[in-house]
């Protein structure tokens, strides 16, 4: 039963793997200790790929982090190919090829990105434009001048006298 | 209308603009994730038959006629829910129906055919993911349109429903059956 039901929901997957980060505090070092290589070099090389590639199945969390079996799969494939002496472009083009760009957590700049990429840029400058022409117009608007029974009552407040209906105000 | 009260409502049109993006966003499932695989010739495969035990089944299977190459498991949940609809299309259409059994045990798949019907044509046992990786499988159910030439047409993820069929999937078959 168990067994069916880490396969079939991914939801409860992904709550397992909470669980179990919680309860050992760290998941990933339980995972890793089976992938060893003669070049520490290549270890990091896999734990960085690993950790920058996005499981399909608990869509927000690294293959270096996700206990999905699909993720174990794939980490296998990975150390597997990383094994036989594969660059780590040669891993990544694979997985895409398979998986498509959705494995990458840093999205290539291409046709269908880019407004992905400039997007923000896009809101930055339109707020700024905004921001521009109001201060222009702000510092357009010229001073308003006081007609003759505003300019009365101002001298009457600045007397201390103030209006009648100020005193029914307190 | 007057200037100023046009310029307090351009807040609310930006409002009304943001509001209906983000509600189409809540109807995308991001589960849903568009295979690179569409367009492409199928991998290579060498996959033991599930019903035959040793004998060995590769992608020539695929060629001659349009087949829906459908991913299941007989711990999927929703593999069972589509499975009557996928014996209706097997009887009802003919297209051949090839089975991928996936990350399952030999017994547990048979035993769910012989329990609910066995719709497909011929079967692929997968038992731990060999051929998947080259597929892009990453969950069951999923099913492939593959034309007669062995190229993958279309990937549906999730349980084939009536609608799905009549939809997604029996118009690409009948185009690509009357195309070969």
């Amino acid at each position: 039963m168990r067994h069916l039901l880490q396969k079939s929901l991914h939801i409860k997957t992904c709550g397992l793997a909470l669980a179990a980060l919680l309860a050992m505090g760290n998941a990933e070092a339980y995972t890793l200790e089976e992938f060893s290589f003669e070049d520490p070099a290549r270890f990091d090389e896999f734990h960085d790929l690993i950790g920058e590639l996005r499981c399909l199945v608990c869509q927000n969390e690294s293959l270096a982090a996700s206990q999905a079996e699909v993720a174990q799969d794939l980490r296998e494939e990975i150390y597997r190919l990383m094994q036989e002496g594969r660059s780590r472009d040669e891993v990544v083009d694979f997985l895409v090829s398979r998986y498509g760009d959705f494995v990458l957590y840093d999205p290539p700049l291409k046709a269908s990105t880019l407004l992905l990429w400039f997007g923000p840029f896009l809101f930055v400058a339109a707020g700024g434009f905004v921001l521009f022409r109001t201060l222009q117009r702000r510092q357009a608007e010229p001073e308003t001048e006081l007609n003759e029974a505003e300019r009365a009552r101002l001298q009457q407040l600045l007397a201390g006298q103030g209006a009648p209906r100020e005193s029914s105000d307190s | 209308m007057n200037k100023s009260v046009a310029r307090a409502l351009i807040p609310l049109g930006i409002f009304l603009v943001l509001a209906a993006l983000l509600f189409y966003g809540l109807q995308l499932d991001p589960r849903k994730v568009p295979s690179p695989l569409v367009g492409k010739p199928a991998p290579e495969f060498q996959l033991e038959s599930l019903k035959e035990p040793g004998q060995m089944l590769d992608r020539s299977v695929l060629l001659g006629k349009v087949s829906l190459v459908n991913v299941w498991a007989s711990w999927c949940p929703s593999c069972r829910q589509e499975h009557g609809e996928l014996m209706r299309i097997a009887r009802q259409s003919g297209v051949q129906i090839i089975g991928y059994n996936w990350k399952d045990s030999r017994e547990a798949g048979l035993l769910m055919l012989r329990q609910y019907g066995d719709p497909y044509s011929l079967s692929l046992f997968d038992p731990d993911n060999r051929a998947g990786i080259d597929w892009g499988i990453y969950g069951a159910p999923e099913t492939f349109v593959v034309d007669a030439e062995g190229i993958i047409r279309h990937k549906h993820i999730g349980p084939v429903t009536p609608e799905v069929w009549e939809r997604d999937l029996r118009p690409l078959v009948e185009r690509y059956q009357s195309g070969s």
